[in-house]
């Protein structure tokens, strides 16, 4: 079993170093003439005005924190679904009781109006 | 074990025999046979992607009644070579403001967050990569770090148009893996284990048929997290420019490239290993190579269905693309894990025709279902009128007012 995630932090480490490695020999071969008009920020042609970082919708925001209560919540499932040929027909209608007030969460949230794009 | 049948373990055992009769302790070889496996696999999927851009532009081409790529080689076979020998010689350009080490992360990220799943996908009964107990967990997370690099190409970039491609990530990626984790229980579920090679082993018959709405949902979930059409507002060309990947350059543009072409293809290996039953086929457990030969087929035929969607289907608004995953996806992964945890632990355990055919008709009645509150639903919304009609051509051009806020 050790061995498995030897394997895997290997994978991790060479996933990372092979494009970072390709990226330093394209960097070695590649020209390097920069200029301030070819450095400034592309923007269809047009001055930048004001800075880059703009203020952006809230929903952005809201939808990031929805998410986050339906995924922590859904991975909660697994070691119940891993569980599942074990448990009792008790045990599945608990997870459904679950999901259920998952759900009830997701009806609240849609009537609170969050999930609207406006 | 023969060469023909099974020829990766045979080399593996060749390898591990010759070292040691050179005397070197078992661990060392163990540790250098892991490095060489997962070099080849690395460097072999981004070498390959370039095989895949090749396909993809020539099958789009086809598709929108023009030759593709038809220049370079045999049917312009070596189109994507030329471009990347050409992307490797080009400057890198940082902009001005630019912060540097997001900046230069996000693409070594991006690409190896797509390759990172090839490290647990079973290819073979015999070959696979990391036999991990959480294999689906290890893909759900790893999946989530290619939304990190996107984040974070917006952000270092200082431009405006790639903060707003990454706003978009941040609600598309984010909101589409919802329906997706909650998808990817029910094979857990049917299985009784995470561990991708016990998930492909428990599917003599193909999860597809036993929760075909799951694999639909899921398999909308992957082509929304790829980003491609009708999803791809992440990098909508006509609005955003590019994107997230505006300010890139060079390779490092190009590394985007490839971790988009590359997830692509993963994401048709993924669904093909999870729904379709790997590379469980027949004889594929007494000949290892054949299983191999029908993931490849599988893989390929997802692949395909992926492009047809990508080439036909026009953009999704944004307000649709969040109302079909929040309003419509989702609930119904909800209830489709309570009516499958339910019917299958009510119906008798094991391979009958009763539990399949049971589960198969919870599905269509829920599919039916879904349609109708689809249909009665989501009626076409008509787009609201911001501006007055538009005078064509009716005196000197007006310049438009700035907009800074984002949407």
């Amino acid at each position: 079993m050790a061995h498995e995630w030897l394997y895997l932090g290997i994978f991790l480490m060479l996933a990372l170093a092979v494009p970072a490695l390709a990226l330093i020999i394209a960097g070695l071969l590649s020209p390097k003439k920069p200029n301030t008009i070819k450095n400034s920020t592309y923007e269809c042609g047009m001055e930048t005005v004001g800075s880059s970082w703009i203020q952006f919708k809230v929903q952005y925001y809201i939808y990031g924190l929805v998410f986050l209560i339906f995924d922590v919540e859904t991975v909660l499932l697994y070691p119940w679904a891993v569980a599942y040929n074990r448990v009792s027909l008790f045990g599945t209608l608990e997870a459904v009781l679950f999901v259920l007030i998952l759900t009830g969460g997701l009806w609240y949230v849609w009537r609170k109006g969050v999930l609207e794009w406006a | 074990m023969s060469f023909i049948a099974d020829p990766i373990p045979f080399i593996i055992t060749w390898l591990t025999r010759t070292m040691t009769s050179w005397g070197w302790p078992s661990e060392i070889v163990t540790v250098i046979l892991y490095v060489l496996g997962a070099l080849l696999l690395t460097v072999g999927a981004m070498v390959f992607t370039t095989m895949l851009i090749w396909a993809e532009r020539k099958i789009g081409g086809r598709f929108q009644d023009r030759p593709g790529p038809n220049r370079v080689g045999p049917w312009g076979i070596f189109q994507t070579i030329a471009d990347m020998l050409k992307i490797f010689t080009k400057e890198f350009i940082t902009p001005v403001g630019a912060d540097k080490v997001p900046y230069n992360l996000a693409p070594v990220l991006a690409v190896a967050a797509v390759l990172c799943v090839w490290a647990v996908l079973p290819f073979s009964k015999t070959v696979f990569g990391s036999n991990i107990g959480v294999g689906l967990l290890f893909l759900i997370a790893v999946g989530g770090l290619g939304e990190v690099a996107i984040i974070l190409a917006g952000f270092g970039s200082n431009n405006k148009y790639a903060l707003l491609g990454a706003f978009r990530a941040v609600a598309q990626l984010l909101s589409y893996e919802v329906p997706m984790v909650i998808v990817l229980l029910i094979p857990v579920m049917l299985t009784g284990s995470m561990g991708m090679n016990d998930i492909v082993a428990a599917q003599k018959i193909p999860f597809i048929v036993l929760a075909p709405v799951a694999g639909m949902i899921f398999f909308t979930s992957l082509i929304a997290e790829n980003g491609r059409a009708p999803f791809d507002l992440i990098e909508a060309d006509s609005e955003l420019v590019a994107g997230y990947n505006i300010e890139y350059s060079g390779l490092k543009f190009g590394f985007f490239f490839v971790a988009d072409f590359l997830h692509a293809f993963t994401s048709a290996l993924i669904f093909a290993t999870l729904f379709l039953g790997g590379w469980q086929g027949p004889g594929a457990t007494n000949i290892p190579i054949l299983g191999f030969i029908y993931l490849l087929i599988k893989t390929a035929l997802v692949y395909f269905v992926m492009l047809a969607l990508r080439f036909s289907l026009p953009r999704f608004r944004i307000d649709q693309m969040m109302n079909l995953n929040w309003k419509f996806l989702t609930p119904l992964a909800l209830f489709t894990f309570m009516t499958t945890a339910v019917v299958n632990k009510v119906l008798p355990a094991g391979e009958n025709l009763l539990r399949i055919g049971g589960l198969l008709a919870v599905n269509v009645v829920l599919w039916l279902i879904a349609n109708w509150a689809m249909s009665s639903y989501m009626v076409r919304i008509p787009r609201p009128v911001v501006s007055g009609p538009r005078p064509v051509a009716v005196g000197e051009k007006k310049q438009a007012p700035k907009e800074e806020v984002a949407s």
